[in-house]
């Protein structure tokens, strides 16, 4: 789809804009990879927000990252996790043999050092879509061999199930 | 497995909404890191540019628009196919001179502002929608056709609604 390409391009030139106006060193590296997490935070969160306005209450914290890896998933990056494992006490990993965002950069482990830039944003999406379901976590990514990736994502404290408020 | 109780959302919406949203988390950022609106603007302009250098590719790989022949050709391209594959909306074009090399593209209905109320206070002179002007300069940069200036006014103060106006001298 058209607007795909809008996406890639606009995301592709934030982190390049964040990495420019910052020195070389670790502080500020880890300073460019908050900034893009929170975009996409803020992103995930209004993006989950209209997404779930009309479907059915998740049963539980497996539900709710189903969705996130099918749905959610396959409406932003137009195809599904290929992956998911978890250890069902708050720890989850998807993976993306294919993912999006690294597909135009490289097959395999040329450019491995800056994949991590380009995936800042999206464990903010993550994190934020998660945030709005009522699951505070805790999102990294890591590449071992582009385009494929793991996400993974840990919970922090309790699940808060629309069931539980009164 | 079906779930009946799910109403389908619609994905091609959302998938939009991603862009729009993006581009206001974006701003927002780009607010908290400079304090002149200018510097903003600035900003937004060189990335639009960016990214218009490298649309203008898959637009042309998309559309298979011939050669265009005039200036005012080039403009009711970029209006009638160009915003509408990209961000599904036809800006009609007016001329502004009798030369024919400046025209205003007028977007009644503005898709980056959906989710935008208004500007945040003491940033009257931000032009929200400055990537557009960016990435059609770097896009016309592309094909060799050279404009001199490009600048987008937005009339009607509050964001709800814009009324926005881009306007482009073809050298």
């Amino acid at each position: 789809m058209a607007d795909e390409a809008l996406f890639l391009l606009l995301h592709n030139e934030m982190v390049s804009g964040v990495y420019k106006s910052a020195e070389q060193g670790e502080v500020e590296n880890g300073r460019c990879i908050t900034k893009l997490e929170n975009m996409g935070f803020r992103v995930g969160q209004g993006l989950i927000e209209r997404f779930t306005k009309d479907t059915a209450r998740f049963k539980d914290e497996l539900d709710i990252m189903k969705f996130i890896c099918k749905d959610f998933w396959t409406t932003v990056f137009k195809k599904q996790i290929d992956n998911l494992r978890t250890n069902h006490q708050g720890i989850y990993v998807l993976q993306d043999n294919k993912f999006r965002l690294l597909t135009q950069m490289s097959a395999g482990k040329q450019y491995l050092e800056h994949a991590s830039k380009y995936l800042a944003f999206t464990c903010g999406l993550i994190r934020g879509g998660l945030s709005n379901l009522g699951i505070k976590s805790i999102v990294t990514a890591e590449v071992s061999s582009m385009p494929a990736c793991k996400f993974q994502g840990q919970r922090v404290g309790n699940w808060i199930s629309p069931a539980n408020i009164h | 497995m079906s779930c009946p109780t799910h109403r389908r959302p619609e994905y091609r919406k959302i998938n939009k909404d991603l862009f729009v949203l993006t581009y206001g988390a974006l701003v927002a950022q780009l607010c908290k890191d400079y304090e002149k609106d200018e510097d903003v603007n600035k900003y937004l302009d060189k990335m639009g540019y960016g990214i218009g250098t490298r649309l203008v590719e898959d637009f042309l790989a998309r559309s298979c628009v011939g050669r265009c022949h005039s200036y005012s050709e080039i403009t009711d391209i970029i209006a009638q196919v160009a915003f509408k594959m990209y961000l599904g909306i036809t800006p009609s074009v007016t001329c502004n001179n009798s030369s024919r090399n400046e025209f205003s593209l007028i977007l009644d209905k503005n898709p980056l502002v959906e989710f935008v109320e208004e500007l945040p206070a003491g940033r009257s002179s931000l032009c929200y929608c400055n990537l557009l002007c960016g990435i059609i300069r770097g896009a016309l940069e592309m094909t060799h056709t050279t404009e001199l200036t490009h600048n987008q006014t937005i009339s009607g103060g509050h964001s709800k609604g814009p009324f926005v106006q881009e306007q482009a001298y073809f050298y």
